[in-house]
């Protein structure tokens, strides 16, 4: 996921497979910034093959959560050393890891918002901040299992105060309502779900985001077909490779 | 205003557990006890709750085992608020329903990630008198 801000910043939003190819894009640039949600391996796959951490000419600014008693840096460094992958993370030629409790921060023209959400292990959202259009990024969220009553009370629910009102919130969208049962407690969430989580916080418009890899492109069409018969109002896009939504 | 992230998932699983348990968040306000504490303090949290901070001071009626009034920096909760300490004793109370109980009481300040003082859980453990 690539965002570009109003005054030019380039940012990655997690570091999955799909990150390698949009190396390129930080080509002639001399700083990026790679927010991580969480360190599940979906989400840092494809750090270690994303071109600009291996370039001395730019500087890579890797911000991330903590865990109740390591660093962002150290716990990366698990993934980014021996015997899974050749290079250490002191070998990396400009790099700066930002370690992120939830608060905020500013990059450039964009105020970062992050707070903790419900998934397994530390697990950040994040609502970016720009001449007045926000996008929220929450791709692995399961709201449901914090919440008996689920959508329950804005007050308990994850990830409501950096949904509220967003222009584009990217939710996570991996199951169907029955798959869902079978999964409670996996960290994600059914399209039922989705929609009510979308509905309560208020969002202009909703991009399914994180589909499970099991589904076909036929269900795929067919659960946002469902999505967007219930929209009510709710701008429904179709999450997948290549979409430009701007602001 | 959203609760953090912590305190949601505390409050889940309080209500999931059969021990009375209360919550107030940093500011020292009452924002959730569990339906077994509903029981103990003879009220349910819905008709009373949240409480502000200020507000709590005198609702319940707290003594030492021996019956002599509290005074409310004795409390374990406001150890725990206050002082960032977990804090245990023995006190009796005057619930809402009239009766007076007597319960073993443990609070604990809940720090989350970046210790960030989150709240205060306590624990009731009711006395047969």
């Amino acid at each position: 996921m690539e965002v570009t801000s109003s005054s030019g910043r380039l940012l990655f939003l997690d570091a999955g497979s799909g990150i390698r190819g949009l190396g390129e894009d930080a080509d002639g640039l001399d700083r990026v910034d790679v927010l991580l949600t969480h360190l599940h391996m979906d989400h840092i796959l494809g750090l270690p093959f994303f071109a600009p951490l291996l370039d001395p000419e730019v500087d890579v600014h890797i911000w991330g959560p903590i865990s109740t008693t390591k660093t962002v840096q150290e716990r990366l460094s698990r993934y980014l050393s021996p015997p899974l992958f050749p290079v250490r993370v002191r070998d990396l030629p400009s790099v700066t890891f930002h370690d992120v409790p939830p608060g905020v921060f500013e990059l450039d023209s964009i105020r970062v918002i992050a707070d903790l959400v419900c998934h397994p292990g530390p697990t950040l959202g994040y609502r970016l901040e720009d001449s007045g259009s926000v996008v929220t990024y929450l791709p692995d969220h399961e709201p449901a299992l914090c919440s008996s009553d689920f959508p329950g009370p804005a007050q308990w629910t994850s990830g409501y105060d950096l949904a509220l009102g967003a222009d584009v919130l990217l939710h996570d969208s991996q199951y169907t309502d029955d798959e869902y049962r079978e999964r409670v407690g996996w960290g994600h969430s059914s399209y039922t779900q989705l929609l009510e989580f979308a509905h309560l916080t208020g969002v202009k418009t909703l991009a399914t985001f994180h589909h499970d890899p099991s589904h076909t492109d036929e269900m795929l069409d067919g659960m946002h077909d469902w999505l967007e018969a219930r929209a009510d109002g709710l701008e429904i896009i179709r999450g997948r490779p290549e979409v430009v939504i701007e602001l | 205003m959203q609760q953090p992230l912590e305190m949601i998932i505390l409050r889940q699983l309080a209500s999931y557990l059969t021990i009375p348990m209360w919550m107030m968040d940093g500011a020292g306000d009452l924002i959730f006890y569990n339906e077994p504490a509903e029981a103990l303090l003879g009220v349910q949290f819905d008709d009373v709750g949240p409480i502000r901070a200020e507000q709590l001071v005198g609702m319940w009626q707290v003594t030492d085992t021996d019956g002599e009034l509290l005074p409310e920096a004795e409390f374990p909760v406001v150890a725990a608020l206050t002082r960032q300490v977990a804090d245990h004793r023995a006190v009796r109370f005057q619930a809402k329903d009239g009766e007076w109980r007597d319960v073993e009481v443990t609070a604990i300040p809940i720090e989350g990630q970046g210790k960030r003082f989150l709240g205060v859980l306590a624990m009731f453990w009711e006395v047969e008198g």
